[in-house]
């Protein structure tokens, strides 16, 4: 019992999940019920590679020569921070540069949107073998500058702001795990460059209602002092927005829907405390106005004590 | 588990107290807020005003009941019936179309536009295959109202409406009969109240004019169409400003005034602007032989050229025969030293992240799924003219001259693009990268700066306090597609002066239609 617990509260950020067509990014740490203890600060630098040449008009799936392979390196960096043992700050700034390998469409590049979370343990108990917890995780994201966002399928992001609530649960047995977690996304509008747009019909506007959107994950896997693997099914889905028609151009409105099958895999130094590396991928299996996206990432951790002698190690 | 209870709710009931109050999801588009039209000037003259193209025509419309004729008296009735329990919905009707008729037939208009302005998808072999009007709701839909097909629309639209009005304004000094809430003081006037005799209604008129050209330019959208005009003779009624019998005359009148128009679009040229392989590949020859590079189609698969026929399309505002004397210089020789200078003007601009850059030229980009620019020249007009309470015949023959005139500077520009065939500087310079799509269609002149010049010359003769600033965008517009990579300096600047040059024709005529300014 003692042990899991130590796994719960060894590993810090973990990835992040970025999201074709929009680059929409999160850190992982959101989605699992990993904490660090109170004083503990871990930074993180993450490094994420999407590409997809492939993607669903509506529901129509199709490539499309003109853009060949759209793809972006997405450069994180992000702190989580142990308020309590019980509830963590986190914060996340990723640098994103986009591409499409064919026609002429210009990539884009800078810094997208800061993401900043607290995650909540409220429950923690044990039940039979394992223990049982639930978090609670606010996180909101705002854009740090002004890139164009009515610019798909090559904007670094939406520029929306946003506000989501997240609920999670985990059961640990020994060193295995499963868990689950179901989000709302709140949406702010967007101010584009334009003055009226084409949804289902004419906007005479340059304020865009951002569908709001939910996620529902499910994740299981292995959990040591040392290593750790998880697999991990999205599902993300907007509660509102429209398709694209067919060979219509992306929308920042458009309902946009994935599901996604991915892996993640965490080593720790034992010569190195607080050191560790994390790779993984995602795939999206099936998605609606959205890219087919394959995902890989990687990313260094070091996990550090910021008050003296506060460690419980 | 009883403590973590205690502690979980209130922090639950604050974060969803925060996650509720944060993000604003309420928009407020303009396009709401225009206020009911009360015309500044009745215009009572123009029925004297020049029409486009129905000075000789003759139509009829009946003679109306008289005031205490039992057909009239029931007309009256109607309106109470529906005045004594208007629903929300029906308010919001109202509402809407007191902003004005041809206003918001303008709007549907770029609806439709924007709605079709999608080109097809690929076969299977990498052919296109090519809307059908006979079939219009099979793959792809008809029409695909591309830029030169969109400014064309426009204009038979305007242009049918007004000479509809001046029509209708003939019939209504005739018959002399007045609105339902002056002719029955039990009758309230939901719009502002006008002393414009209400036989024809001036709002069936433009609802029968347009949306039988609408069943010609937008055959697959005939039930959306139906349910506007349904709509729209529904509203007049309900608001007391016309009886049924106002509307029925009215939308009849407008038929037969799209007639004309109808016959006309039929054979002006338009059906026969795709052209062939064969004149395809004139193009080609012609531009080689004259030791240029001639223009290929940058997309995958290779599109054939959008509407390189258009040049025959017959024109409002003058004869295909002057086109030639419109018709811009020769641009630089594709192997000149200023041709290449060019180019590496482009290619810097290509390079320059400037977020000043990317708002103009996507501010202007009105390319794929939008009303294209001959369109955003229409929200700009209808945006100004909203506050100038122009009467609904002034609205038309001021859209009439705006949408007249772009539909010409098409004419021109495309004439210019076929004639010269000149390459994109992707074309030539493959490190360009753009910051919008590149359209289907040779580069010399540019399109936007030629449709902003003649509308921005229209508009700023219409609205002359304006003048300066409507040229200002115009050049914008221009400059938006050198900004984004798609066009030399002198696409942009050759299409604004031509552009001008239409545009003075619109002018011209303006100063001639008995209108006034």
């Amino acid at each position: 019992m003692k042990h899991s617990l130590q796994y719960i509260t060894r590993y810090c950020l973990a990835v992040l999940v970025c999201a074709a067509f929009t680059n929409t990014v999160s850190a992982q740490t959101e989605t699992d019920a990993l904490m660090i203890p109170k004083n503990y600060f871990c930074a993180a630098g993450v490094y994420t590679h999407n590409s997809w040449d492939h993607y669903w008009e509506g529901t129509f799936k199709r490539d499309n020569a003109n853009l060949g392979t759209v793809s972006s390196n997405i450069y994180a960096v992000g702190g989580n921070y142990g308020l309590s043992n019980r509830v963590n700050l986190l914060f996340m700034i990723p640098y994103i540069k986009s591409n499409a390998s064919a026609g002429t469409l210009r990539g884009q590049r800078g810094v997208q949107d800061i993401n900043l979370a607290v995650k909540w343990m409220a429950v923690k108990q044990e039940i039979g073998t394992g223990l049982f917890s639930v978090h609670a995780i606010l996180s909101g994201s705002i854009p740090l500058n002004n890139y164009e966002a009515d610019f798909l399928p090559l904007s670094l992001g939406m520029q929306s702001k946003s506000i989501a609530l997240r609920g999670l649960v985990n059961y640990q047995v020994g060193r295995f795990f499963i868990a689950g977690a179901g989000q709302f996304v709140r949406k702010d509008n967007v101010t584009i460059d334009r003055d009226a747009y084409y949804t289902t019909e004419m906007h005479y506007t340059n304020q865009v209602a951002m569908p709001n959107v939910t996620n529902f994950l499910v994740s299981s896997g292995y959990r040591s002092l040392r290593f750790n693997a998880e697999a991990v099914l999205t599902k993300m889905t907007s509660t509102s927005g429209f398709d694209i028609t067919k060979n219509n151009m992306p929308f920042i409105s458009n309902k946009m829907n994935a599901l996604a099958a991915g892996a993640v895999f965490k080593y720790s130094f034992s010569k190195l405390e607080g050191l560790e590396l994390t790779a993984g991928g995602n795939y999206v299996l099936q998605g609606r106005n959205y890219g087919q996206n394959t995902s890989f990432f990687g990313g260094v951790y070091y996990v550090f004590s910021v008050k003296k002698d506060k460690s419980e190690k | 588990m009883k403590k973590n209870i205690l502690h979980i709710l209130p922090v639950m009931m604050i974060a969803l107290s925060v996650f509720n109050s944060s993000c604003k999801k309420e928009i407020q588009e303009r396009n709401q807020q225009y206020p009911a039209l009360a015309p500044s000037n009745l215009d009572l003259d123009a029925d004297t005003w020049t029409p486009v193209l129905t000075a000789s025509s003759t139509f009829t419309v009946a003679t109306p009941d008289v005031i205490t004729a039992p057909g009239y008296l029931a007309d009256l009735n109607e309106i109470k019936s529906y005045q004594r329990n208007l629903t929300s919905e029906q308010k919001d009707i109202i509402k809407y179309w007191s902003a004005g008729s041809v206003l918001r037939w303008n709007e549907i208009l770029r609806e439709l536009v924007a709605k079709h302005n999608v080109p097809p998808y690929q076969n299977q072999d990498g052919t296109y295959p090519a809307p059908s009007a006979a079939n219009p709701l099979a793959y792809p839909l008809f029409p695909f109202s591309n830029p030169p097909y969109a400014a064309r629309a426009y204009a038979y639209v305007s242009a049918a409406q007004y000479d509809a009005l001046v029509q209708a304004w003939k019939f209504k000094k005739q018959f002399n009969r007045a609105a339902p809430y002056i002719n029955d003081v039990n009758i309230q006037a939901l719009v502002p109240k006008s002393t414009l005799p209400s036989y024809p209604s001036e709002d069936a008129v433009v609802a029968g004019v347009t949306a039988d050209l609408m069943k010609l330019l937008f055959p697959g959208d005939l039930d959306f169409i139906q349910k506007k005009v349904a709509e729209e003779k529904l509203y007049r009624i309900m608001a007391g400003a016309n009886t049924r019998s106002d509307m029925d005359a009215g939308e009849a009148l407008g038929k037969q005034v799209a007639a004309v128009f109808a016959a006309r679009a039929r054979t002006d040229g338009a059906g026969t602007a795709g052209g062939n392989p064969e004149v395809w590949k004139s193009f080609e020859t012609t531009a080689t032989a004259k030791g240029e590079v001639p223009w290929v189609s940058l997309e995958l698969p290779k599109r054939p050229p959008m509407l390189p026929l258009f040049t025959k399309v017959q024109p409002f505002l003058f004869s295909n025969a002057s086109i030639p004397s419109i018709r811009p210089p020769a641009p630089y020789s594709t192997s000149s030293p200023e041709f290449k200078k060019e180019a590496d003007e482009v290619l810097a601009m290509s390079n320059d992240h400037s977020r000043e850059h990317e708002r103009i030229v996507n501010y202007w980009a009105d390319g794929v799924g939008t009303p294209t620019p001959s369109g955003h020249w229409n929200t700009i007009a209808a945006d100004e003219f909203v506050k100038h309470n122009y009467s609904e015949v002034r609205w038309a023959r001021n859209l009439a001259l705006l949408n007249m005139a772009q539909m010409d500077a098409a004419i021109v520009c495309w004439d210019a693009k076929y004639y010269y065939f000149n390459p994109r500087p992707t074309q030539t310079m493959f490190n360009i990268k753009t910051l919008t799509g590149i359209p289907n269609f040779p580069s010399y002149t540019s399109g936007h700066s030629t449709f902003s010049g003649s509308a921005a010359t229209v508009l700023g003769y219409l609205v002359p306090e304006k003048a300066t600033q409507f040229m200002a965008m115009a050049k914008e517009a221009g400059m938006s597609r050198l900004y984004g990579g798609i066009h030399y300096r002198s696409d942009c600047d050759a299409g604004l002066a031509s552009g001008i040059k239409v545009g003075e024709f619109a002018v011209n005529r303006a100063k001639t239609d008995g209108a006034g300014k």
